[in-house]
């Protein structure tokens, strides 16, 4: 039995649908043959009631004359060129005297003239009785207990003068033949409203079961890792399902956005610590680099050295440079006094890079919505700015696009660079901000780690895209807050 | 004197006298008409269960047959009783009528002897007693004693008078012997009363028996012949005192020539009969003689 309630939607649905039409079906057909055969006999009863009035009147002369023949016409009467399988049709008709003797039978070589009806046997004896009991009143019909017959009985009788009574018996099974016929063509239409509901009921229980099958596939595979979206045309309804499909996808998309947050604190910690690791092996080097660098120049300056000892100190002198300039890049210094943000500032960028654009033969869409001034330091924008334009120009392809755009509202400032060059990968964007990127083609890769430290220095963000097959570079700096 | 003085006496014996003249006129000219053979009178004939008196269709061809041949329009009035036919010539309602021979010595008195039909060539027939087919075992009247039986009429010969004769010659009372009698007022119903079983035995016209086993012999086929009676003479045709003696002879000789075209031919045929011919009274005497035991006549 569990077995049968763990099936599948697919299959309980339609199952259990096709159940109910069945029962429905049968219970429904079933109360209809039983009313048929009701009908049947209420009508045999009612034709025979009244044939049994008729004959009764004309028998009523006949037995005062004791006109036996002329008796015995009229119990023959109905018998006379009648279908075979009408289910009205008496088997017989009787005709009794007060004392239960046959006046007249329609079967007379079964039941002669002149017998006690009591002594054809006890059905016969019960029916008497059952006539006795009846003292001549009209028509009734009397059912005997067992009997294979269902018996009519009408007095004959005039006013106070009763002569005896008529019985008409019918044989129950003659109507079994007309009862089948009722329920045969009744389970045909039955058959046929099974063939119509049936296939109407599974179609509607698969497809009433499609979507919730695919739910629980799609929940099931939730332990996995984040699931696919389900189509929304699947199942475009506010009922329940619907509900739990509206449900099902805000679920995904909260996933989503949860994942998606994790990685990117993550990748935020990561190059925190990068950054701090990075802090502090440039100012362990830049103090003994300076040391050495003063000590180096106060050699060259003192010190009459030979011309290979001189071309030695300056090989060492320009390795300590290249040493000094790098750790200079790797350290990143926001807490530089300078001068506020200017919309000049942002036009100078854009005449310093021009060259570069020139030679590409960029097309730059630009957007300068900048107010006169903004409490920014001005140097540190303008090395983002610079930074985020370069890598623009370099990556965009020849004839290519670049954009620009510098919004601010209220408390931001927002600078969006675009470019049509090549799009980088999930993997590439996850390691974008780290030093030396391997990612630069020209340079030391350091270009995106400084502006992403001095972006997280002036309390900002920055995220990188991919937006209408265009590489997208966003920056936001909060405007006024204590960086 | 003048008529307005005419004393009231003899006006009133003049009046009489015109209306006496006129009746006797008008009496004479009716009494002439009625001496003519009426032509547009119909001819009235009674027909009785003395054979298949219902087999409509041919009843119906045998009476344009005698229009035709009388030339005269032809009532056919059929009864289901002898009785209620013997009543219809006592009234003077029929002026022939063919019956059974027991009825015709009943009315010997009313009317006469026209024509008497002959069966297989001989003017005679028989009462056959008959039971259900089913019973192969009875050989004798005497062993239906408190039994079912079924009689004709009771103004039959042979469906009543003559079993009735044979219980009387076997020393038993008819009116004791069986347990219960009916009258079933008609010869093939007698047929059909035994075929049915609602009686265990029955008496019936030869004549009728014979024609049921051709026209319907599955109903005759129910039913056996135990015994057969003397002949007896066969029902007659016969015709009302008051019948004129040229209407009687005519009617006679219609009957008679009906062997001698093809049309009366095929009706005595389908009749079952060879013809019909004259004869006495006398033919009937044995019928006298059973009703004198019974103490009728």
């Amino acid at each position: 039995m569990n077995r049968l309630f763990d099936l599948s939607f697919r299959f309980k649905l339609p199952l259990w649908g096709s159940f109910l039409i069945v029962a429905t079906a049968l219970a429904v057909s079933g109360a209809l043959m039983l009313r048929a055969y009701d009908d049947l006999k209420e009508d045999l009863l009612i034709s025979s009631k009244s044939l049994g009035r008729t004959l009764s009147k004309s028998l009523f002369r006949a037995m005062l004359h004791d006109d036996v023949w002329r008796a015995f016409e009229l119990v023959q009467a109905p018998f006379h060129g009648e279908a075979g399988d009408n289910p009205v049709q008496p088997d017989g008709i009787i005709v009794l005297d007060r004392s239960y003797r046959i006046v007249v039978s329609s079967r007379p070589t079964v039941m002669p003239m002149l017998a006690d009806f009591r002594r054809f046997g006890p059905e016969q004896a019960a029916l008497a009785d059952a006539i006795e009991a009846l003292q001549g009143r009209d028509a009734h019909t009397v059912e005997l207990p067992d009997a294979g017959h269902l018996y009519v009985v009408v007095p004959i009788a005039d006013e106070a003068a009763l002569l005896g009574a008529l019985v008409i018996s019918h044989s129950k099974s003659a109507f079994v033949p007309r009862f089948w016929r009722t329920a045969q063509s009744g389970a045909l239409i039955g058959l046929l409203v099974l063939a119509v509901l049936l296939p109407a009921n599974w179609y509607w229980g698969r497809r009433m079961a499609a979507p919730l099958v695919k739910l629980a596939d799609h929940l099931d595979g939730l332990g996995q890792g984040l699931p696919e979206d389900l189509d929304p045309g699947l199942y475009a309804y506010r009922d329940e399902l619907g509900r739990l499909f509206q449900s099902y996808r805000r679920m995904v998309q909260e996933l989503r956005e949860k994942a998606q947050l994790e990685r990117r604190v993550v990748q935020t910690e990561r190059l925190a610590a990068v950054g701090r690791l990075a802090a502090g092996i440039a100012h362990e080097i830049n103090n003994p680099l300076g040391g050495m660098l003063t000590a180096i120049d106060t050699l060259k300056c003192h010190a009459d050295a030979d011309p290979l000892t001189l071309k030695t100190i300056d090989l060492i002198e320009r390795g300590l440079v290249q040493v000094k300039e790098t750790v200079a890049a790797l350290l990143v210094e926001a807490r530089l006094k300078s001068r506020d943000l200017a919309k000049q500032d942002i036009e100078d960028v854009r005449t310093l890079v021009a060259p570069a654009s020139h030679r590409k033969r960029l097309k730059t869409a630009w957007c300068n919505d900048l107010p006169d001034s903004l409490p920014l330091p001005a140097t540190l924008v303008r090395q983002i700015f610079i930074n985020l334009l370069l890598n623009a120009i370099q990556a965009a392809n020849e004839d290519g696009d670049v954009g620009c755009l510098i919004e601010f509202d209220a408390n931001e400032l927002a600078i969006t660079v675009t470019n049509d060059g090549r799009l980088l990968t999930t993997e590439q964007m996850e390691h974008l901000f780290e030093p030396f990127s391997p990612l630069s083609e020209s340079g030391h890769g350091l270009g995106l780690w400084v502006t992403y430290q001095i972006v997280h220095q002036l309390g900002g963000r920055i995220s990188a895209k991919v937006k209408e097959n265009l590489m997208v570079f966003e920056v936001r700096l909060p405007v006024g807050a204590e960086a | 004197m003048n008529a307005n003085s005419l004393p009231a006496g003899n006006a009133r014996r003049f009046l009489a006298g015109f209306l006496v003249f006129c009746a006797l006129a008008f009496g004479a000219a009716t009494g002439a008409l009625a001496a003519e053979p009426q032509r547009n009178t119909p001819v009235r004939i009674g027909l009785t269960p003395a054979f298949l008196h219902d087999q409509h269709g041919l009843m119906e061809e045998w009476r344009r047959y005698l229009e035709a041949k009388l030339k005269r329009p032809v009532v056919f009035l059929q009864r289901d009783s002898y009785r209620e036919t013997m009543d219809l010539l006592r009234l003077e309602k029929l002026d022939f009528a063919w019956i059974c021979d027991y009825p015709f010595v009943h009315l010997k008195k009313q009317v006469k002897l026209l024509a008497v039909p002959l069966y297989q060539g001989r003017p005679y027939y028989r009462s056959y007693f008959i039971v259900p087919a089913s019973n192969p075992h009875t050989t004798s009247i005497l062993q239906l004693k408190n039994m079912v039986f079924a009689y004709a009429d009771p103004y039959s010969n042979t469906g009543y008078l003559a079993p009735r004769y044979e219980l009387f010659k076997a020393g038993e009372d008819p009116a004791r012997f069986f347990g219960k009698t009916f009258f079933t007022w008609s010869h093939r119903k007698v047929v059909e009363a035994v075929a049915f079983g609602l009686a265990n035995g029955g008496a019936v016209d030869s004549y009728v028996w014979d024609t049921l086993a051709v026209v319907q012999p599955d109903l005759t086929a129910k039913t056996r012949i135990v015994s057969r009676s003397p002949e007896y003479g066969f029902p007659p045709f016969v015709a009302h005192r008051s019948v004129g003696d040229d209407e009687f002879r005519v009617f006679q000789k219609v009957l008679i020539g009906m062997t001698t075209d093809p049309a009366g031919k095929a009706l005595l045929k389908r009749l079952n009969l060879d013809g019909f011919a004259t004869n006495d009274p006398k033919l009937y005497d044995s019928v006298a003689q059973m009703m004198r035991a019974f103490g009728e006549e």
